[in-house]
């Protein structure tokens, strides 16, 4: 069909000498697909709800390319980081995110940009979907000046508009992720705050002292355990007592969501969000999800787990082929499409990783700056008393 | 300022307003008697009044008038929304606060005293503190984490440490430790107006104490800069640096000395950090000799940070005898009257010191 529509598009374009048939043969390729579909996606576990989220859940060709487009881009940005890790080129910590992307793709769908959200260190995920290029995360990686946050803060500190990273301190983003919904409610902005944590953070007593004062105030926050199965080396059954995440607010309403289907966890994000700014108070969803790598650059991940585990879930459940296999069944778009998106995602990482070794450091000028806010030139000391610098704000 | 104090007591206000200089203000008098309490209550008061987001949380703040009732009356005149009492979760309801100033409020998170702060320490370091400056100054964090700090009286020594030391140890904080009522009021209204994270330092034996305010402190838009010391008495033969509760103890101890022929400078430190070291220094530089004093812990505490200072500046060459430290005994505090009251710097080690360091 395709190769006659060709000879059709040539011979038209000698006749008219126009390119009137490369128009003709683009019109024909979009009636081809499906604009819209429908998919059976897994019920949600629920905990102290009547009902959750729709079993069905619609997808629009525009929207699947671009939970494509989102997830691959993440996927290919990690990757490049695990490249220059081990060249050496990023230094210290890095969490990679590579098989949790339907997670960051699907809640960014189901919430607004004037929303809020807030995680731990395994970020570089949601630092892109709350709006930061590729080129500026890996530029902070990098620790270069054209990095998010001029390289001052790496890894685990970048920070955007309505994203507050990024947080070192496990579980500290927790109490943090409250407070961002308590301004929401002061606000009355009707806005609602994602916060994210692991199954590992899960068990920190800070948690369990927000989830009292969030139930207490009714705060538009929503806990979100992305459970991996793993707390860096410690399986889930080693750390918890119990491992239904989705219950450990007690009080408060939860849900475990299929975290590797990305509809499926948009459609239980939808839900959330509806639930908070009904003014229902905080709602739990546990998304169960799996990291390919191990917990850090330093961990190789195979030493508390098998290599035939992660290579299960790499056939069998990966998110973005998932998506893939599900749009082309449904003649959604085409491999050819998928390519291109591909090529293009390649070039976009590959310049990006481009810039993030060319860009220079940050200048020894800027070495104590940002250490006040609106503040006059402060004096700080420096290694050695003879050492006078100056911060900026 | 002792001559007014002397002519109130016998006579009233309007013999303040005779002795004062503003003997031309017919309106209202010149000064008035306020405690360390109502100065803060006034400061958080006018505060929550002219900016919306500035709103008060921590345990017993509303309903109870505040466990110290600094914030008394504040819930009945703004309500649940801006006075908020919390569940005793410091590490949570410390978080929360900061997270409300990362989103666009200006919280006052109270502790109830500062030991309990250091169950949220982390909160206050690694998510306060240090976010502007890991975030490149994306994203700033205006809060306020008050509270008594330092010994009380009786309460031992899970509740009597002095955290000045800990907190002024790390960047991106602010510190500050008022002395009388001024500085309580004037120094709480420059914190919650200021865009960074301070740790305000009050002192509970303090609270009830009354100063005398100057008329241009009552007013509303009044405020004591940061990082500003006071000379509260200017001398000549000795600097003594002080800051919170033993600020009064100098004052008395050079008081006593004067008697003897010894002039004290006495120096109300105002903020640990950023410490204002220039005034200390261009004391010393005029009187040769310093004596810190202090309530905490002698080990890596505010006295030895001043030391450290002095050497490495123009100072050191001006003096004539090693700097002196006073501070509490490097113990846990005990409970004991006697053994308490002796954990502490009294007047009589003050002007002790002051005469061994003079050497007279």
């Amino acid at each position: 069909m395709k190769t006659m529509l060709a000879i059709i598009s040539k011979a038209l374009c000698r006749i008219t000498g126009k390119n009137v048939g490369a128009r003709v043969v683009v019109a024909r390729k979009f009636a081809d697909f499906t604009p819209q579909a429908t998919f059976d996606i897994k019920k949600c576990d629920l905990h102290r709800l009547e009902a959750g989220p729709p079993v069905r859940a619609e997808l629009t060709r525009e929207q699947g390319l671009q939970f494509y487009r989102t997830m691959q881009t993440v996927r290919r940005m990690e990757l490049k980081a695990d490249q220059l890790y081990k060249q050496k080129i990023i230094r210290g910590f890095c969490h990679l995110y590579d098989g949790q992307e339907a997670c960051a793709a699907g809640i960014e769908a189901a919430i607004t940009p004037s929303d809020h959200l807030i995680t731990a260190y395994r970020a570089h995920g949601y630092t892109y979907t709350r709006g930061v290029s590729v080129k500026q995360i890996l530029a902070e990686l990098t620790g270069r000046k054209g990095g998010v946050a001029k390289g001052k803060g790496g890894s685990m500190h970048m920070y955007a508009p309505h994203f507050y990273g990024g947080n070192g301190i496990v579980g500290a983003q927790v109490p943090l992720g409250a407070g961002i919904a308590l301004a929401c409610q002061y606000q009355g902005n009707n806005q609602v705050c994602v916060t994210l944590y692991g199954d590992g953070a899960a068990n920190q007593g800070q948690i369990f002292e927000t989830f009292n004062m969030a139930a207490l105030w009714k705060l538009p926050c929503i806990f979100i355990c992305e459970n991996n199965q793993y707390g860096m080396g410690t399986s889930v059954e080693r750390a918890a007592a119990s491992t239904d995440y989705y219950k450990r607010g007690d009080f408060i309403p939860g849900l475990r969501v299929d975290g590797m289907d990305v509809l499926c966890v948009r459609e239980a994000a939808k839900f959330a969000a509806d639930h908070c700014r009904a003014g229902k108070g905080p709602i739990v969803m546990e998304l169960q999800t799996y990291r390919y790598h191990g917990h850090s650059m330093s961990d190789p991940g195979v030493s508390y787990r098998t290599r035939e585990e992660i290579q299960e879930v790499r056939s069998k459940n990966d998110p973005i082929s998932m998506l893939k296999e599900r749009m082309l069944s449904s003649k959604m778009a085409s491999a050819e499409e998928f390519k291109e998106i591909d090529t293009e995602i390649r070039k976009e990482v590959d310049d990006a990783a481009q810039f993030s070794t060319s860009d220079p450091e940050p200048p020894l000028e800027d070495l104590c700056n940002h250490v006040f806010c609106s503040d006059p030139p402060l004096d700080v000391r420096g290694v050695h008393p003879w050492s006078r610098l100056k911060s900026v704000s | 300022m002792a001559t007014s104090l002397r002519c109130f007591l016998r006579s009233g206000k309007k013999a303040v307003l005779v002795a004062g200089r503003r003997g031309f203000q017919r309106s209202a008098p010149a000064g008035v008697q306020v405690t360390v309490r109502d100065a803060l209550n006034q400061a958080m008061d006018e505060e929550l009044e002219r900016d919306e987001r500035v709103f008060l949380m921590g345990e017993e703040v509303a309903q109870y008038d505040g466990a110290y009732k600094v914030s008394r009356g504040l819930w009945k005149k703004y309500g649940d929304k801006r006075v908020i009492d919390t569940p005793i979760s410091e590490m949570g309801f410390a978080g929360i606060a900061v997270g409300s100033a990362m989103a666009g409020l200006r919280p006052i998170c109270e502790f109830m005293t500062f030991n309990f702060s250091m169950q949220a320490i982390d909160q206050v370091i690694n998510s306060a503190a240090k976010t502007y400056y890991m975030s490149a100054g994306l994203q700033a964090v205006p809060i306020v984490f008050r509270g008594p700090n330092g010994a009380s009286a009786g309460v031992a020594a899970q509740h009597s440490q002095c955290f000045a030391a800990w907190y002024a140890h790390c960047p991106g904080l602010k510190v500050v430790s008022p002395w009388n009522s001024e500085d309580a009021k004037g120094l709480l209204k420059s914190a919650i107006r200021d865009d960074n994270p301070v740790v305000f330092l009050e002192n509970e034996l303090m609270y009830g104490v009354p100063f005398e305010m100057t008329e241009e402190s009552q007013s509303k838009d009044f405020t004591v800069p940061i990082g500003k010391a006071k000379i509260e008495r200017p001398g000549n033969h000795i600097t003594l640096v002080s800051h919170s509760r033993f600020v009064g103890h100098c004052l008395d101890a050079a008081a006593v000395l004067a008697k003897e022929g010894i002039e004290c400078e006495v120096i109300n430190l105002r903020t640990i950090r950023p410490m204002d070291v220039e005034s200390i220094e261009a004391s010393v530089m005029k009187t040769n000799h310093l004596v810190t004093v202090e309530g905490g812990w002698p080990q890596f505490g505010v006295g030895a940070e001043i030391c450290a200072r002095i050497m490495e500046g123009p100072a050191f060459n001006y003096l004539d005898s090693p700097v002196t430290r006073v501070t509490g005994v490097d113990i846990p505090m005990p409970y004991a009257k006697t053994l308490e009251e002796n954990s502490l710097p009294q007047v009589k080690d003050i002007i002790f010191s002051v005469k061994k360091t003079l050497n007279v």
